[in-house]
């Protein structure tokens, strides 16, 4: 198929229909919109479910509903409504079920604004729910990794029965860039395990998050747990750019990963070498990329659209080795690929 | 050896003048043409009929960061109230192409090409006010050759939809028109 030029909302709805969206449920929010807006439009079209739920609370519960059902399912928001949907979210991991959830970052906190953000990170990678549970978490650069990502994570989803996130930024959402998208290699079939009736054929099948019993719970929790250190052992994705002979190694996602490496070019441009851990997947945290550095590199920057909430995991993996500083914009500012290369510069140039 | 092509666009007016489908022409020509690109527009309170302005990036190169702030090659602006936001995106010895038909002030910067163009005037004298943003965009292209005019038929199809291919040859002269204006001048 060819390119063509696409919204980033745009894009995540298109390609989650290309990977078998089922049906959609979701509530509209700024920057997000043109996602809900566009399913409203194709889904239907196409034969598939679209509802725009009463809020995000009904639309995460209705699709904790239908993915138990064993429809591919997939919900959206920005920031705030992703915060409302964290009830449902831990019950859907509790449950063992699989669903994609777009998160288009905007400012916080509150209803912040509707600028880009990236100050989610601790709502995605940290729970914004109760109990021990993991949501694997992509975060893509550009419009055509995000595509991608998508027809990923619901294969994903599918594998772990486990909710999938996407966590883009307002950013992403809004930008249009070309896109090519793939088609989905075979069909799913809908999973032994949903409740699609027993027609009096089978032991029913039961969807629950609840266990009163604690030895029941704990051995839910162990097995739970056996999911989640198989995606840390197989799932870490992390792009590494110009890292050989960096003297100072950044690391940021998303759309700040761009922004960082117009500065790398400017510096390397005058001969100066800083490179980029761009982790792919926020959950788990490339953990992989922190074993061994380059050994020009003297510090670590971490650059986010936050007031600082990545270099937590930046600073637990690097274990000491290298000093980290960090440079954020918050509230829906952008970074400036010029105060990165001051930053970088103060660092590299001042002993800093 | 090709000429290099790093374009960074800043557009901007009033919501209605068709500054998001001008940059939308521009990116889809650009990626018709094999280069890479971005399209990125504002989208805050303006998108509600107020200021209206989109960053596009042409480029042999992959497109870092689709925000342009200070290093924009060409700014074009639509209203008066842009000119005062985006003048100084614009890099040294950059260019800055205004609507002199709805600004009146001069641009204040001599480190720049500055290039006034009278679009709603030649619009009008085409027949159609509507395609004012067509005869700035022939004035960018004389300007930057950021695409040719080859591609230009097919991105004004993807970006306006099959039922509007009938204001295509309107389109097509209005921007013709606008690149006449500037060749006049040179």
């Amino acid at each position: 198929m060819a390119k063509v030029l696409m919204k980033g909302n745009e894009a995540i709805g298109e390609a989650a229909m290309r990977a078998g969206l089922d049906a959609f449920f979701g509530y509209p929010i700024t920057p997000q919109s043109e996602l809900p807006e566009y399913l409203s439009r194709e889904m239907p079209a196409r034969g598939k479910v679209f509802v725009q739920a009463e809020s995000e609370v009904a639309a995460i519960n209705m699709i904790y509903g239908a993915a138990g059902a064993g429809a591919r399912v997939m919900t959206s928001s920005s920031s705030p409504g992703i915060a409302l949907k964290q009830e449902g979210i831990t019950y859907i991991a509790g449950s063992e079920l699989p669903c994609v959830i777009c998160s288009v970052g905007r400012s916080g906190p509150g209803l912040g604004g509707i600028q880009p953000g990236q100050a989610d990170y601790y709502q995605a990678t940290k729970g914004g729910g109760n109990g021990d549970y993991h949501l694997l978490v992509y975060a893509p650069a550009n419009i055509q990794e995000m595509c991608d990502m998508i027809m990923e994570a619901f294969d994903k989803a599918d594998y772990y029965r486990n909710p999938v996130m996407i966590l883009a930024d307002g950013m992403i959402g809004q930008m249009m860039e070309p896109v090519e998208f793939k088609e989905l290699k075979k069909e799913r079939e809908v999973p032994a395990w949903a409740t699609t009736g027993t027609e009096g054929k089978r032991a029913p099948n039961i969807i629950n998050s609840l266990y009163l019993n604690p030895e029941d719970l704990e051995e839910h929790n162990i097995h739970l747990t056996k999911k989640y250190d198989e995606m840390k052992e197989k799932e870490e994705q992390w792009e590494e750019y110009n890292l050989e002979n960096a003297e100072v190694i950044c690391i940021a996602y998303g759309t700040t990963s761009r922004i960082v490496k117009n500065a790398i070019e400017t510096l390397k441009d005058e001969g100066i070498n800083v490179g980029l851990i761009r982790p792919k997947t926020l959950w788990p945290f490339p953990e992989k990329a922190f074993k061994e550095y380059p050994k020009t590199a003297k510090a670590i920057l971490v650059v986010e659209m936050s007031t600082g909430q990545m270099i937590t995991d930046v600073r637990a993996f690097n274990e000491g080795r290298l000093p980290v500083y960090f440079y954020g914009r918050s509230g829906g500012m952008i970074p400036t690929p010029e105060a990165v290369v001051a930053e970088l510069r103060k660092i590299i140039e001042g002993g800093k | 050896m090709a000429k290099k092509v790093d374009h960074r666009f800043v557009m901007a007016g009033f919501g209605g003048q068709g500054i998001m489908s001008m940059g939308m022409m521009l990116t889809y020509a650009g990626m018709i043409e094999n280069k890479n690109v971005s399209w990125l527009p504002s989208y805050g309170p303006e998108m509600r009929g107020g200021t209206a302005n989109c960053n596009v990036i042409i480029s042999d190169k992959a497109v870092g960061s689709p925000l342009i702030t200070t290093n924009a090659t060409c700014a074009v602006v639509m209203n008066q109230p842009s000119l005062a936001k985006f003048e100084s995106s614009v890099e040294e010895g950059g260019i800055l192409l205004i609507n002199s038909s709805l600004v009146e002030n001069k641009a204040e910067r001599d480190d720049i090409d500055v290039y006034y163009v009278p679009c709603n005037e030649i619009a009008v004298e085409l027949g159609n006010p509507r395609v004012a943003n067509m005869i700035m965009l022939g004035a960018v292209l004389q300007l930057t050759e950021a695409v040719t005019e080859d591609s230009l038929p097919e991105a004004f199809k993807a970006v306006f939809g099959a039922g509007k291919e009938h204001l295509l040859p309107i389109n097509k002269e209005a921007i013709k028109k606008g690149a006449e204006f500037i060749a006049k001048q040179a």
